[in-house]
C-alpha cells in the first residue's frame, strides 16, 4: 500500500500545463498584434495592386497579380500641386534638412548638458527650466513670431531657416537627456580631471565626449526620427524649394483634382516612412531607450 | 616642523545648510593626517575644499606656504585618489596616468619616465595597455594612486579610497599605502569612516562630527584618552562601555545604583566635585575578571567567541557590559563572575558637557 | 571679478540656450499676447482693440467645435493609450515567447509620422474601398464603417489612429516601470497567494505611479498640439467637424489672414498647456524635492 502510493507523490519537475488563462493571454496578444500590423500590411499590399483590383477586390487580400506601377510613379512622377516630380525631391530635401539639424542640435545639446551637469552657475537652472517648459508649448503658439524673427534676419523660407528651427525645438529635450546622462557619471571622474588640469573645453573633448557614445546614439535616433517625421515646421519654415518629404507626401495624397490613385498614395506613404522605420528596426533597443530617455523626465 | 597644509577658519555651506563652520586645521609636512567621522560629518567636504573642488564660503587654504584659496585644483600641487577610482574609462591605464601631464604640456620623454617610475613602484607595469574595465578593483585603485604619483604632487588627498574593496584587498592596499607614505614621505590627507584604517595609517587623526573637529591627536591618545563621549564611543570595536554614575567625594567612589567603584587611582579625581553626575567609560579589554575587595559580582549573559579573543557580555544595574578576554578563556551562560576595572585606563566624562575629565 | 570670470566658458556655452529661452520661448509668447489684443489682419499691426479678439473667439461656433473635439480626443486618446499601453506592458511582462517580436510590433507605429499615420488610416477607413468594403465582400452587408464621413464619429476615427500610433509608446514607459519593480515584491506577493491581476491592479500599479503620471502628462501635452494627424486624416472635415484649436490657429494665421484671432487662440492654447504642466511640474520638481529632504 505504502510503496504504491509513494509512486504517485510529486517527484521531479512539475508537469507543465497550458492554462486557460495563458491561452487567453496569447489569444489577446495575437489579436492586438494583428490590429497593430494591419495598417502596415494594407499599405504594402495596396501599393502592389492595380487600381481595378483595388476597386473590386478585398482590401485585406494579397494582390492577385503583382503590379509595380505605383512605386516608380510615387518616386518620380506623382504630382504635388503643379509639379510632377514625385517624392524624390522631398527625400533629398528631407536629407538636407535632417543631417545638419541633427548634427547641430545634438552637439549643442551635449555641450549644454555638460555645462549644466558639471559647471552650473547661479541661474543656469532657471534658464534650463524655462527652456524645458518651452519644449511643451505647442509649436502653433510660436510659429508666427518665430517666422517674423527669421524674416527679420533674412533666413525665413530657406534651408538655414528650417535647420535653426529644428535646433531650437530640439535643444531642450537634448540638453535634458545629455544632462541626465552626465549627471549619472561618477562626479569623481570630473573632479579627477580638474585636478589633472583640464579646463572646460579640454575636459569636454578628452574625457566627456569619449564616454558619450551611448547617449549620443540615443539622441541621434530621437532627432533623426523626430525631424524626419516633422510636418508643421517643414510646412511653415522650409519654403517651397526645401519642402520635406512629409509635406510633399501630404500634397500628393490630398490632390483635389484628377483620379485618386490609392496604390500610388500608399507607395508614397511607405517611401516616406522608410527612413524612420529603418532606424527603428536596426536600432531596436536603442530606439526604446531613446524615447524612454526623451520622455521619462521630460 | 613646518606646516604643509593650513586650513584657516573656513566655512562652507550648501544654500542654507552649513556644513563647515570656522574650521581650522594645520597639517605638518610629511604627516599622514586622517579625517575620521561618521557619514555627513563634513570630512569629505573638507577634503574637497582643500582640493579646490568646492568653493569656500569663508576662510583661507594654504598649501606649501601659498594661499591657494582661489586657485584652480590643478594649481594646488595636489594629487587625489577617489573612492570610485575615477579612472577615465575611454583611456588605457597609460593614458590615464599621463592625462594630467599631457594637459600641462609635459615632454613625452619626461612623461614616459614618470610613468615607468610610478608603475614600478605600484607594480602595474603589466597593466599599462589595458582599459580600466579590464582591471580588478584593487588594480584600479593602484592606477588611481599612480595617477597622483606621476603628478609629483606635494600633497596626496585620499577620499575613502578603500571603501569599495572587500576586506582582504582593503587590508592589502592599506599596507601598500602605508609603505608608500614611508617611502615618499609626502603629506597625505586621508578621509575615511573606517577606524581601523585610521588607527593603522595615521600619524594624527582628526575625529569629526557635525562639521567640527572633536579631537585632533595621535591614534594612541585618541584611543586611550578620548576627548569626549562621542570620540570614546566612535573609536573602538566593540565600543567602550558607559555607566552613568554619581561621584562621592568623601571616599572617592562612583555610585552606580547600589554599586560603588573606587576611582582614587584616576588621574584627575581632583577636578571632580561632590555629587557630580558623570559617565564612567571603560574599554572591554580593561575589565578584569578577578575577585578582590573592589570587584562586582555579575552573571554571564552572552558569550561571543571571536577566535583570537572572546567577548563576554554581562550587565551592571541593567546596562550591558562587554568584556574582552583571551580566546582560550572558557565561560558559559549564567556563570557567576567577579569583575573589576583598570581605573588607570578608564575615562570619566561629565554628563552635561560630555567632555573628558 | 573672480566670480565673473569663474566658469566663464560654461556661461558662454550656455548662451545659446539662454538666448533661445528668452527670445523664442518667452519673447514669442509676449509677442503673441500683445498682438492678440490688436485687430491685426494680414500683417501684424498695433491697433489695440482690447479683448475683442477673445470675445469673438469664444463666440465662434468653429472654436466651440474645436474645443469640444479636443476634449473628446484628449479623453479617448489618453484613456485608450493608458489602458492598452498598460495591458500590453503587463502581457509582455509575463515572460511570453517572442517578447521582442511583440514589442517591435506594438511600437513600430510610433516611428511613423503623424502624416503617414493619418494617410494610412484614411485609406483603411475609406468608406468605399476600405474595411467596410472588405466586410461587404465577405457577406456582412450590414457592416457600416463610415466614420470618416460621419460628422459625429469622425473624431473617433482620429482617436483610433492616434491610439494605434501612441499606445506602444505608453507600453514602453510602463514596461520600464514594471521591469523596475523589485523581484522580492513579486516573491512576497506569490507567497501570500495574491492573484496576478489583483497584484497588478492594487500593488504594482500604485508602485509605478510616477510612470503613469509622466505618461499622462506627455500624452496630454501632445493632445493640445494635435495638427498633422487630423490634417492628413480628415483635413478637419467633414465640414469642420474634426477641427481642433491648433488647426483653428493655423488657419487664421496662414489661410484666413486673421492674425489677431490666431494670436488670441494661440494664447488660449498656451494657457491650457500651462494648466496641464504647472501642477505636474510643481509635484515633480518642488514637492518631491521637499519630500526627499
Amino acid at each position: 500500500m505504502n510503496i504504491n502510493s509513494n509512486n504517485f507523490q510529486p517527484n521531479g519537475p512539475r508537469p507543465k500545463h497550458l492554462t486557460i488563462g495563458r491561452i487567453g493571454m496569447y489569444g489577446f496578444i495575437f489579436m492586438c498584434a494583428l490590429f497593430f500590423l494591419m495598417p502596415l500590411y494594407v499599405m504594402i499590399v495596396t501599393s502592389l495592386k492595380d487600381m481595378d483590383e483595388i476597386r473590386s477586390e478585398n482590401l485585406l487580400y494579397i494582390p492577385k497579380a503583382l503590379s509595380f506601377y505605383a512605386w516608380p510613379k510615387a518616386w518620380s512622377e506623382a504630382c504635388t500641386g503643379f509639379v510632377c516630380e514625385g517624392l524624390k525631391p522631398g527625400l533629398i530635401n528631407s536629407i538636407k534638412i535632417t543631417i545638419p539639424s541633427v548634427i547641430v542640435s545634438v552637439s549643442l545639446g551635449a555641450l549644454n548638458g555638460y555645462a549644466l551637469a558639471f559647471w552650473r552657475f547661479k541661474g543656469a537652472y532657471f534658464f534650463f527650466g524655462l527652456c524645458l517648459f518651452g519644449a511643451f508649448i505647442p509649436y502653433q503658439v510660436m510659429v508666427y513670431p518665430l517666422l517674423k524673427i527669421e524674416s527679420a534676419i533674412g533666413i525665413y523660407s530657406s534651408l538655414p531657416g528650417i535647420i535653426l528651427v529644428h535646433t531650437i525645438f530640439g535643444m531642450p529635450i537634448l540638453t535634458l537627456i545629455f544632462r541626465n546622462f552626465y549627471a549619472s557619471l561618477p562626479i569623481d571622474l570630473f573632479k579627477a580631471a580638474r585636478i589633472d588640469g583640464g579646463n572646460f573645453i579640454k575636459i569636454f573633448f578628452y574625457v566627456i565626449i569619449p564616454m558619450s557614445t551611448p547617449i549620443t546614439i540615443v539622441a541621434v535616433i530621437l532627432q533623426v526620427t523626430g525631424i524626419w517625421n516633422d510636418f508643421l515646421l517643414g510646412l511653415v519654415f522650409a519654403g517651397r524649394d526645401n519642402q520635406p518629404m512629409t509635406v510633399q507626401l501630404n500634397n500628393i495624397v490630398q490632390v483635389d483634382y484628377g483620379v485618386a490613385e490609392y496604390n500610388v498614395d500608399m507607395a508614397a506613404t511607405i517611401l516616406t516612412s522608410l527612413v524612420p522605420l529603418f532606424v527603428y528596426f536596426i536600432s531596436g533597443r536603442w530606439f526604446v531607450r531613446g524615447i524612454a530617455a526623451g520622455a521619462i523626465k521630460g | 616642523m613646518k606646516n604643509s597644509v593650513e586650513v584657516k577658519n573656513i566655512s562652507f555651506s550648501y544654500g542654507k545648510t552649513e556644513i563647515l563652520n570656522d574650521l581650522s586645521l594645520d597639517i605638518k609636512e610629511g604627516e599622514f593626517m586622517v579625517l575620521l567621522g561618521p557619514s555627513g560629518c563634513g570630512k569629505t567636504t573638507l577634503l574637497n575644499c582643500i582640493a579646490g573642488l568646492l568653493d569656500l564660503t569663508d576662510g583661507q587654504i594654504w598649501i606649501e606656504d601659498d594661499n591657494v584659496t582661489w586657485k584652480e585644483p590643478k594649481d594646488r600641487h595636489i594629487g587625489m585618489v577617489f573612492q570610485s577610482y575615477a579612472l577615465y574609462p575611454s583611456m588605457t591605464v597609460e593614458k590615464n596616468l599621463s592625462f594630467g601631464l599631457r594637459m600641462m604640456g609635459t615632454a613625452k620623454k619626461i612623461i614616459d619616465e614618470k610613468i615607468e617610475k610610478a608603475a614600478n613602484l605600484l607594480q602595474i607595469n603589466e597593466l599599462l595597455k589595458r582599459k580600466p574595465s579590464q582591471l580588478s578593483g584593487g588594480q584600479r585603485q593602484r592606477v588611481a594612486i599612480g595617477r597622483a604619483l606621476v603628478r609629483d604632487a606635494k600633497v596626496f588627498l585620499f577620499d575613502e579610497p578603500l571603501s569599495n574593496l572587500d576586506a582582504k584587498l582593503r587590508a592589502e592596499l592599506r599596507y601598500e599605502i602605508k609603505k608608500l607614505h614611508r617611502d615618499l614621505s609626502n603629506t597625505m590627507i586621508y578621509v575615511t569612516h573606517d577606524q581601523i584604517e585610521a588607527m593603522t595609517l595615521a600619524d594624527r587623526i582628526s575625529v569629526m562630527k557635525d562639521g567640527l573637529i572633536q579631537q585632533l591627536d595621535t591614534p594612541k591618545q585618541i584611543y586611550n584618552k578620548p576627548a569626549n563621549l562621542f570620540v570614546a564611543g566612535f573609536i573602538g570595536s566593540p565600543s567602550m562601555n558607559f555607566l552613568n554614575a554619581k561621584f562621592d567625594k568623601s571616599n572617592q567612589n562612583l555610585i552606580i545604583g547600589k554599586r560603588h567603584i573606587n576611582i582614587s587611582k584616576y588621574e584627575n579625581t581632583n577636578d571632580l566635585i561632590d555629587d557630580q553626575q558623570v559617565v564612567f567609560g571603560i574599554r572591554p579589554e580593561n575589565i578584569i575578571i578577578d575577585k578582590n575587595e573592589n570587584s562586582i559580582l555579575c552573571k554571564v549573559e552572552l558569550v561571543e567567541p571571536m577566535g583570537a579573543d572572546t567577548l563576554v557580555w554581562t550587565s551592571i544595574e541593567g546596562t550591558p557590559i562587554s568584556i574582552r578576554l583571551e580566546g582560550s578563556s572558557n565561560y558559559n551562560l549564567n556563570d557567576e563572575i567577579n569583575i573589576s576595572f583598570d581605573i588607570n585606563k578608564s575615562s570619566i566624562f561629565d554628563s552635561k558637557s560630555e567632555e573628558r575629565i | 571679478m573672480y566670480y565673473l570670470t569663474k566658469n566663464l566658458a560654461s556661461k558662454i556655452s550656455l548662451l545659446p540656450m539662454i538666448i533661445i529661452s528668452l527670445t523664442v520661448f518667452v519673447g514669442c509668447i509676449i509677442y503673441s499676447f500683445i498682438y492678440s489684443l490688436t485687430g491685426s489682419k494680414l500683417i501684424p499691426a498695433l491697433n489695440y482693440v482690447g479683448f475683442q479678439q477673445y470675445e469673438r473667439l469664444f463666440k465662434s461656433r468653429k472654436w466651440d467645435v474645436a474645443v469640444e473635439n479636443i476634449f473628446i480626443y484628449g479623453f479617448v486618446f489618453t484613456i485608450g493609450c493608458l489602458v492598452i499601453g498598460f495591458l500590453l506592458a503587463v502581457l509582455i511582462d509575463q515572460k511570453i515567447r517572442g517578447e521582442s517580436l511583440f514589442r517591435t510590433i506594438f511600437l513600430y507605429p510610433y516611428a511613423m509620422s503623424f502624416v503617414v499615420t493619418g494617410l494610412v488610416w484614411k485609406w483603411v477607413l475609406n468608406p468605399t474601398f476600405g474595411l467596410e468594403h472588405s466586410m461587404h465582400l465577405w457577406g456582412f452587408d450590414w457592416f457600416k464603417l463610415d466614420w470618416l464621413v460621419n460628422r459625429e464619429l469622425a473624431i473617433y476615427a482620429v482617436c483610433i489612429a492616434a491610439v494605434w500610433q501612441g499606445a506602444g509608446f505608453v507600453m514602453v514607459l510602463m514596461l520600464a516601470g514594471l521591469r523596475g519593480i523589485d523581484e522580492d515584491i513579486w516573491k512576497s506577493l506569490s507567497i501570500e497567494g495574491i492573484p496576478k491581476w489583483r497584484s497588478y491592479l492594487f500593488v504594482i500599479l500604485p508602485m509605478i505611479r510616477p510612470m503613469v503620471v509622466t505618461s499622462i502628462v506627455l500624452i496630454a501635452a501632445g493632445v493640445v498640439k494635435v495638427y498633422d494627424l487630423i490634417l492628413a486624416l480628415t483635413s478637419g472635415g467633414p465640414g469642420y467637424a474634426t477641427t481642433t484649436p491648433a488647426m483653428y490657429v493655423m488657419e487664421n494665421f496662414f489661410s484666413r489672414a486673421n492674425l489677431g484671432q490666431a494670436f488670441a487662440a494661440s494664447i488660449i492654447m498656451f494657457i491650457s498647456v500651462v494648466c496641464i504642466l504647472a501642477p505636474w511640474a510643481y509635484y515633480e520638481f518642488y514637492f518631491r524635492n521637499k519630500e526627499a529632504k
